[in-house]
């Protein structure tokens, strides 16, 4: 049993069940609709990519569309609902089905007005479907009192999942919760899931717990002079990278450097930009000196450009998650992770980078972040909550002497490896970001501006 | 007026009706609810009606056409537009009703 509100996405769950069946598992499935015909649920559904049509004239699909409308119809005496088992046994052969989607069946009290009836002969049609030893899965309105109008999960033993669509702060987010499963252990948790031009995917919202792999690998970060100060080698791979600092210090040019060395090696590498397009950041970087179109050309580099504000949270980690598993990168870059912060509390953002974080380390990407300091907080505080998520740190910051603007890059730290202790003054020019020979520069004065 | 029961017959006397019984087997739902027809047609619509019995079990893709739900379903399928009465179709007046042969009493007054 799939019940939510209206729009929460019932239909979809059903219906993807039912395709995916067919598509991806070679189990026929039937398909009775009393909301939409057949010819509606097929457009809707080429929207998705689906072809309804096609699947039905391969002889793998049924569709069914049961219309019941009580101004046209008399009751006079006992009946009962053999028509509809009629209906439904009939489809089930005709394609051997192994699934079937009821959607939503509940149109049957609007258009019958004997409940007791309906009542009974849809525990009886529940047991049939069973007995036939297919899986049903059917749509119900979010009532008011219970899961549903009807109160139809009592009769669905199984499971019942429930969808939820809410707007918090003028941001949507869908979730979905298993209520119920019988015989199975489930996750109670809400999970977030998304509705695009794939169709439905859920995401789940739980840590993996600590189980990554950790290698020993190292990649370049894509600067000489900052790998040396990676005892000599640069960030491990499939770590965590934080970079940090004000305005203007070079966060995203560092990022670059790091992707363009990671291209070179014929790596991929997905760039989550949430401040700039990614036209903008192209531009820029190219001048800076580092030219990133020809990776993208080649499609070892992907931008995927949002608006924090677009989503909530969820959605944004769904997204993000799902672009990552698709693209099956070796680097991911989020640009900056702090804009995140305008969706949502500080916990939040934490969790959801928590979970973000994890997933990467499993799937052994390495991870970059930038984090946008604002001028005025203390940088320790600004980072606390994300910080400790981080095997590498390094901070950049910009000191002002004598009417001119000295940029500083210092290694706060970085796990498992012997780092330099040392504030490298560097220099943003039109051959990247430089870090500059010289005098080891004050510690006290660059790392606490 | 040729059937004096009949006060305001909204189909106009002489058309033919053609009425289909829809039916899931032998049951006893559905003898009644033929029995039942048979009784009303011979009452009010002498020499004027054609009963076609479907039984679903034989064919069971009529369901669909007819938008078949419930059975025993009674479908008046001329004169136009289609009616459809479903049950045993143990209640004269609402089959009458149902096929117009007779006003709603209820919502006359």
């Amino acid at each position: 049993m799939v019940c939510g509100g209206a729009g929460s996405g019932k239909t979809l769950l059903a219906v993807s069940f039912l395709l995916n069946g067919v598509i991806r598992f070679g189990e026929p499935g039937v398909l009775m609709t009393f909301e939409e015909t057949a010819e509606e649920l097929a457009s809707d559904l080429k929207s998705l990519g689906y072809d309804l049509d096609k699947l039905a004239k391969e002889g793998k699909l049924a569709v069914d569309y049961v219309r019941v409308e009580r101004s046209e119809i008399e009751e006079t005496g006992e009946y009962d609902l053999e028509g509809l088992f009629v209906r439904l046994d009939d489809a089930i052969r005709s394609v051997g089905a192994k699934r079937i989607v009821l959607d939503t069946i509940e149109s049957l009290f609007s258009g019958l007005s004997n409940a007791a009836i309906l009542r009974s002969e849809l525990r009886r049609l529940f047991r049939w479907l069973k007995d036939k030893g297919l899986t049903a899965v059917l749509t119900g309105e979010r009532g008011d009192g219970g899961l549903t109008r009807q109160g139809l999960e009592e009769y669905v033993s199984d499971a019942v999942i429930l969808l939820d669509h809410r707007v918090h702060d003028q941001v949507s987010t869908r979730r979905l919760r298993i209520v119920k499963y019988r015989g199975s252990h489930h996750g109670t948790n809400e999970y977030p899931f998304l509705i695009d031009h794939d169709g439905l995917s859920v995401l789940p919202v739980t840590s993996l717990g600590l189980c990554h792999p950790a290698l020993k690998e190292r990649v370049s970060t894509g600067i000489d002079r900052l790998d040396e100060m990676l005892s000599g080698q640069g960030y491990y791979r499939g770590s965590t990278i934080l970079l940090s600092g004000t305005a203007g210090t070079g966060k995203t040019s560092l990022a670059a450097h790091f992707v363009h060395a990671a291209c070179r090696r014929g790596e991929r590498c997905l760039y989550f930009l949430f401040e700039e397009s990614p036209q903008q950041l192209l531009r820029n970087m190219q001048s800076i000196g580092i030219d990133l179109q020809p990776w993208v050309d080649r499609g070892l580099l992907e931008f995927h450009a949002d608006r924090p504000s677009r989503f909530g949270l969820e959605t944004h980690l769904a997204g993000m998650q799902r672009a990552i598993r698709r693209f099956e990168p070796s680097v991911a870059v989020v640009d900056p992770v702090t804009n995140l912060l305008a969706v949502g509390s500080k916990s939040d953002v934490r969790s959801m980078l928590t979970r973000v974080i994890d997933y990467l380390k499993q799937e052994s990407i390495t991870g970059l972040f930038t984090s946008l300091t604002p001028g005025s907080t203390e940088l320790q505080e600004t980072e606390a909550g994300i910080s400790s998520l981080m095997d590498t740190w390094i901070v950049l910051t910009i000191s002002e002497e004598n009417r001119h603007r000295r940029r500083w890059l210092s290694v706060l730290k970085s796990r498992g490896m012997a780092h330099s202790n040392t504030v490298r003054e560097y220099a943003l020019t039109d051959k990247g970001l430089q870090v500059l020979d010289g005098e080891p520069a004050r510690p006290a004065r660059a790392a606490g501006v | 007026m040729q059937y004096p029961n009949i006060a305001e017959p909204a189909v106009t006397s002489g058309e033919t009706f053609l009425l289909r019984l829809y039916v899931a087997g032998q049951t006893p739902k559905s003898i009644r609810a033929f029995a039942n027809l048979k009784r009303i047609c011979e009452e009010y619509l002498v020499d004027r009606y054609h009963i076609e019995m479907v039984d679903l079990l034989q064919n069971p893709q009529l369901a669909r056409g007819d938008q078949i739900l419930a059975v025993p379903t009674l479908v008046r399928r001329l004169p136009e537009p289609m009616k459809k009465i479903i049950g045993d179709l143990s209640n004269t007046e609402r089959v009458l009703v149902g096929l117009d042969l007779q006003p709603s009493r209820r919502s006359n007054t």
